[in-house]
């Protein structure tokens, strides 16, 4: 009887462990099964490279979607990347611990505050303020990269400083001994030692930067035209899903999916590559 | 080491002067903490001090209407769609960390594919679990747009983040235990469930509260799972929206900007207070 529960819940754990692979495969199938046929159905090349959107006339072409995503994520790594990566560093290095206690849950207050509040913060402050410094209507590429810069700042943050920590404290102490100052110490032999967890961090914020959404959506403008300047407006992949979704029918949704399928193929490209790094750091 | 940071700021000087590119470094370094903290303050402060003036008491009746534009059936749905994806997803994220943990053997094939799955689920944009709600749920289940749906979907998001931390947190109980248990003659099942589940809890509970924080804040994967209606819903199989769905409702509505305003500083309030419960946890966690 004993052995009965203890091979039950055996196989319970083992299923439960099994969900996560069920989900995958899951997602896997129905975003694939229902992207796939309409991109064939469209047509690789137009889909992908096409550069006029416009359902009504039967036109499905995501490419300004796709370099609208890049825009806006190229943007929000030339923000947030130096900002987190040196912030990682005054957190891991330079910060009294009296300060630290304040500063650390500072930073993880901004990982947990809702993208659609970080998206009204850009609409009420970000906006008007370009407004006034570019004189266009303040919605495009550049607000969207900077609200998506402060976005990932607590990512990059979190995942830089621990790399930063894992830095055995001998190869500070040595530079010292050879007479480096500390800031020397700091940025020619401990960050260099954590540069491949200061890159995973990096990657991390790419896939951050590119699947978010609801702030984007806020702030960028929306327009679904390869953007001229870096003033002009945007629409990333994620806003076109959101955008046309709650109308679309028939094979414009299809072509909706179809783009959710291109930013997942990305995802899982960013993941891949993630994973790759984690395991070479071990 | 400590009395060598705590220099003078004579000799600091000095070797500021032979070393000036030290210098810059320091100052870009503190630079940068002070930005990050100025955008949360300015963040805060500036949705604070406007939103604060436009809470009033319509703002909390009990139903939704045009003019009153309440948020409180979005708080009732948030707090029973919480309730429903923990409860999907706690179970089965706890069972498949002790899975992984307790029974499973080194080097077995079935973990790391475990592993690179939840990997991979975490990294999923919220907007593409919305999408995989919709074709799931609304299409091929034909339930269209329901609150059970959005929890499932849910569910599946936070699986891999309470999976990961009740990890973390059976790694962390030690061998000893286990052992000890063992030794008394106890099974493997009873050692899981009265030694080391209950002496792992703070960690699974600080990860708990972390899902927490995400169900609150999302939205892109319920508008097209639970969907947008601004009423508490009558069943687990009508659509209802939660505050930050509410919250997109009201901005892409474009007439509800005070609105907008109250409905930010309630969903940073419930932030702050998941944020400083998932520090207390986590500091009574360390302490033991």
């Amino acid at each position: 009887m004993k052995s009965f529960r203890e091979n039950f819940m055996r196989a319970i754990f083992l299923s439960a462990a099994c969900t996560s692979i069920a989900a995958v495969a899951l997602i896997c199938y129905f975003m694939f099964s229902s992207g796939l046929p309409t991109i064939a159905q469209i047509g690789p090349a137009e889909f992908l490279l096409g550069r006029i959107w416009k359902p009504l006339n039967d036109l499905f072409g995501i490419f300004p979607m796709i370099i609208g995503s890049l825009w806006v994520t190229i943007g929000a790594m030339v923000v947030g990347v130096p900002v987190g990566l040196l912030t990682a560093v005054f957190l891991a290095r330079f910060c009294p611990s009296r300060l630290y206690r304040m500063l650390k849950p500072a930073v993880e207050l901004l990982a947990g505050i809702p993208s659609i509040v970080y998206g009204f913060f850009g609409l009420v402050v970000i906006v008007p303020i370009l407004q006034e410094l570019l004189g266009t209507n303040g919605k495009g590429i550049i607000t969207a990269s900077i609200l998506l810069g402060i976005m990932i700042l607590p990512t990059i943050i979190g995942v830089a400083e621990a790399a930063i920590r894992a830095v055995p404290e001998s190869y500070y102490e040595g530079a010292l001994a050879l007479g480096a100052t500390h800031e020397r110490s700091v940025f020619t032999t401990v960050l260099p030692a954590a540069k491949s967890g200061i890159l995973a961090a990096v990657i991390l914020g790419v896939g951050r930067a590119i699947g978010e959404t609801m702030a984007v959506i806020m702030v960028a403008g929306n327009q679904a035209v390869v953007p001229g300047s870096l003033t002009s407006g945007v629409r990333t992949m994620t806003a076109n899903i959101v955008l046309e979704m709650g109308y679309a029918t028939d094979l414009h949704r299809d072509a909706l999916i179809a783009t959710a399928v291109v930013l997942f193929a990305f995802i899982l490209i960013i993941n891949l590559s993630f994973s790759l790094i984690k395991r070479r750091m071990k | 080491m400590k009395s060598s940071r705590k220099a003078t700021i004579k000799q600091r000087l000095a070797s500021y002067r032979r070393s000036p590119s030290s210098l810059m470094l320091r100052i870009l370094v503190i630079l940068a903490a002070a930005t990050t903290a100025f955008i949360l303050l300015t963040i805060i402060g500036y949705i604070v001090m406007r939103g604060i003036p436009h809470i009033n008491a319509g703002l909390f009746a009990w139903e939704y209407t045009t003019e009153n534009v309440s948020m409180m059936p979005a708080i009732i749905n948030t707090i029973t769609m919480t309730a429903l994806a923990l409860a999907l997803a706690v179970p089965i994220g706890i069972f498949s960390a002790i899975y992984l943990v307790e029974y499973a053997r080194r080097g077995n094939r079935l973990v790391s594919l475990v592993r690179i799955t939840a990997e991979t689920l975490s990294g999923i944009p919220s907007i593409v679990y919305g999408l995989f709600g919709f074709l799931l749920f609304a299409i091929a289940l034909g339930w269209g747009l329901t609150f059970l749906g959005g929890a499932l979907t849910l569910a599946v998001m936070i699986l891999p983040l309470v999976m990961r931390t009740t990890e973390e947190a059976l790694i962390a109980v030690p061998d000893m235990y286990r052992e000890g248990s063992f030794g008394l003659g106890a099974g493997k099942l009873r050692t899981v469930f009265q030694i080391v589940l209950p002496a792992a809890i703070p960690g699974i509970l600080a990860g708990v509260i972390l899902s927490i924080g995400r169900i609150v804040g999302e939205t892109a994967a319920l508008i097209f799972s639970a969907g947008t209606i601004a009423g508490v819903p009558s069943s687990l199989m009508d659509s209802g929206r939660t505050l930050s769905v509410h919250m997109y409702a009201l901005l892409s509505e474009g007439l509800y900007m005070d609105e907008a305003y109250a409905t930010a500083v309630v969903l940073l309030l419930l932030v702050v207070v998941i944020n400083t419960l998932s520090a207390v946890v986590a500091r009574a966690f360390s302490r033991r």
